[in-house]
């Protein structure tokens, strides 16, 4: 392990070059991909309209329209950078065979996909900055947080966020070694994140399901940076909210390499 | 016109078999279907709870938006974009040359090819979801609104329909399409909700540039009865109009076409 890992290291800049070089060629496939994303927008359309003449009160809190201005171009950057779509490529490649080529190379594949999908990074903080800008400029800039110790957690929280999403997509790519059809799986995937990582609304506003959702991997993919940039936590909160995050990222790795060690054993190369 | 019928109940069949195939596949997607039924509606519940009317639309009325969006929804996803996927893997390939060859037109062919039988269930879901909302309405749709209701959804879909032969049709000259398709299901997301509830700015880009609330907003009224008949004739011709255009823009497209094969 000790040698893999320091091959690992030894290979990351090739890696990220490589991943840079993927992003430039295909990248149409990628602001198309970037673009897709248009569900905050949505539902800051909604929202906003909704608190329009009185605040949007559930449960001990309430939304005023800044309130959802702020949240929801806070999940559109966060998304933007921590979004990826490792799980397609992966079952896209056990399909076609393509597999074989990674099986061979003397890298694991769960840091060769990583390293190419953090070299998209760069990209999509341009996609996020100009988002950025609108949301200082917007009504949101008046709600956002001001703490700086808050400010400070976010670039953890978001690499955190990234880690997360990263294996638990790998995870499901791995599942492609048993399944021949995970599409379906990663459908069921995005339709629990939109619920409970904050996507579609502020997960307070969830009600009971909000309990639940505080101990799901999901709040902790989206809601935990977005939180951290859209209103003020104490420091248990703030504890707990990076506490989980760090749970989170360890159990979603082990899963991710233990389902590929399982099911890399089953892989049979399609074609040639 | 027969032999287009019996065309599609084979290639009906045909994908309904390799389904069949995938049993386990298809037990999932049932489940999703059911899983992404209950998500589009949660958001709905809470903004009702929260509001008895948002842009004089009332809970009820918002619910039959919801159905119309996942009916059209599941014919898109369940006939046009996996036929219309397999299209542009047949323009990459070369093998559109066999379509061309066929004594039927091009267009009729592939719009058809290739089906994803489990969306029955969301369409299920739709009409389960509509008459839900008449039972919270407290009376059913009158025979008149219904018989208007069932045709706009007609036209909506043919809307829809249109709108992805326009996107199908550009694969002729840029290759490949697959994301533009993701990208126009996203717009398509903003059909889930009235088109009033959203920004003046954004209304008139829904209902003219992309004629989203053609397909679910004003279907929806006229089920519920208070489209009038201006806007019931807008509708229909708006969704004439785009299907025309759409077929003169695929004629063109196909012109272009220059075979991948050697």
């Amino acid at each position: 392990m000790r040698s893999g890992l320091s091959r690992v290291w030894a290979a990351l800049p090739t890696l990220l070059r490589i991943g840079v070089a993927e992003t430039v060629a295909y990248r149409a496939e990628f602001l198309v991909w970037i673009l897709t994303t248009t569900q905050p927008l949505i539902m800051l359309g909604l929202w906003t309209q909704v608190a329009r003449e009185a605040p949007f009160t559930a449960g001990a809190r309430s939304y005023s329209s800044a309130d959802f201005v702020a949240y929801f171009l806070a999940t559109l950057i966060v998304r933007q950078l921590t979004g990826n779509w490792v799980a397609w490529q992966m079952s896209e490649e056990v399909r076609s065979g393509a597999m074989a080529m990674r099986l061979l190379r003397p890298i694991h594949p769960f840091f060769a996909y990583a390293a190419s999908h953090a070299a998209a990074i760069p990209f999509r903080s341009v996609i996020a900055l100009p988002i950025a800008v609108v949301l200082l400029a917007s009504s949101g800039a008046s709600v956002l947080s001001t703490d700086p110790l808050q400010l400070a957690l976010l670039v953890p929280s978001l690499a955190l966020a990234w880690l997360i999403t990263f294996a638990f997509l790998f995870a499901i790519g791995a599942l492609a070694f048993f399944l021949t059809q995970t599409m379906a799986i990663a459908n069921l995937y995005f339709a629990l994140f939109s619920l409970f990582s904050g996507y579609l609304m502020p997960l307070d506003l969830l009600g009971p399901v909000a309990r639940l959702a505080a101990w799901l991997p999901f709040r902790f993919m989206l809601s935990a940076p977005v939180e951290l940039l859209t209103r003020a936590h104490d420091h248990a909160q703030l504890a707990a909210l990076l506490g989980g995050q760090l749970a989170w990222a360890a159990i979603m790795l082990t899963t991710a390499l233990v389902l590929w060690r399982a099911g890399v054993k089953r892989f049979e190369a399609v074609g040639g | 016109m027969t032999r287009y019928l019996r065309l599609l109940a084979i290639q009906l069949r045909i994908s309904v078999a390799s389904a069949m195939a995938y049993r386990a596949n298809f037990v999932i997607e049932g489940v999703m279907s059911l899983v992404w039924l209950v998500i589009t509606l949660i958001p709905l519940v809470i903004v009702f709870d929260g509001r008895s009317e948002v842009a004089h639309w009332t809970r009820p009325d918002a619910m039959i938006v919801m159905a119309y969006f996942v009916g059209v929804r599941a014919v898109l996803e369940g006939m046009i974009s996996p036929s219309l996927v397999d299209l542009v893997e047949k323009i990459r390939s070369g093998s559109f040359d066999y379509v061309l060859l066929k004594p039927v037109d091009a267009q009729a062919m592939v719009s058809a090819s290739r089906y994803e039988p489990w969306k029955v269930f969301d369409l299920i879901g739709a009409i389960a979801i509509v008459i839900y909302a008449f039972v919270l309405r407290g009376a059913p749709p009158s025979a008149a609104n219904l018989a208007l209701g069932v045709v706009l959804f007609g036209t909506g879909v043919a809307a829809a329909y249109a709108l992805w032969i326009l996107c199908a049709a550009a694969a002729f000259w840029v290759g490949r399409l697959d994301n533009l398709m993701y990208l126009l299901g996203s717009i398509f997301d903003t059909g889930r909700w009235p088109v009033m509830v959203f920004p003046a700015a954004w209304q008139i880009v829904f209902t003219f540039v992309i004629p989203v609330a053609v397909m679910t907003t004003y279907p929806a009224k006229a089920l519920i009865g208070n489209l009038d008949a201006r806007d019931a004739i807008a509708t229909i011709a708006g969704a004439v109009a785009l299907v025309v255009v759409s077929r003169l823009v695929w004629r063109t497209a196909i012109r272009s076409y220059t075979s991948a094969s050697s």
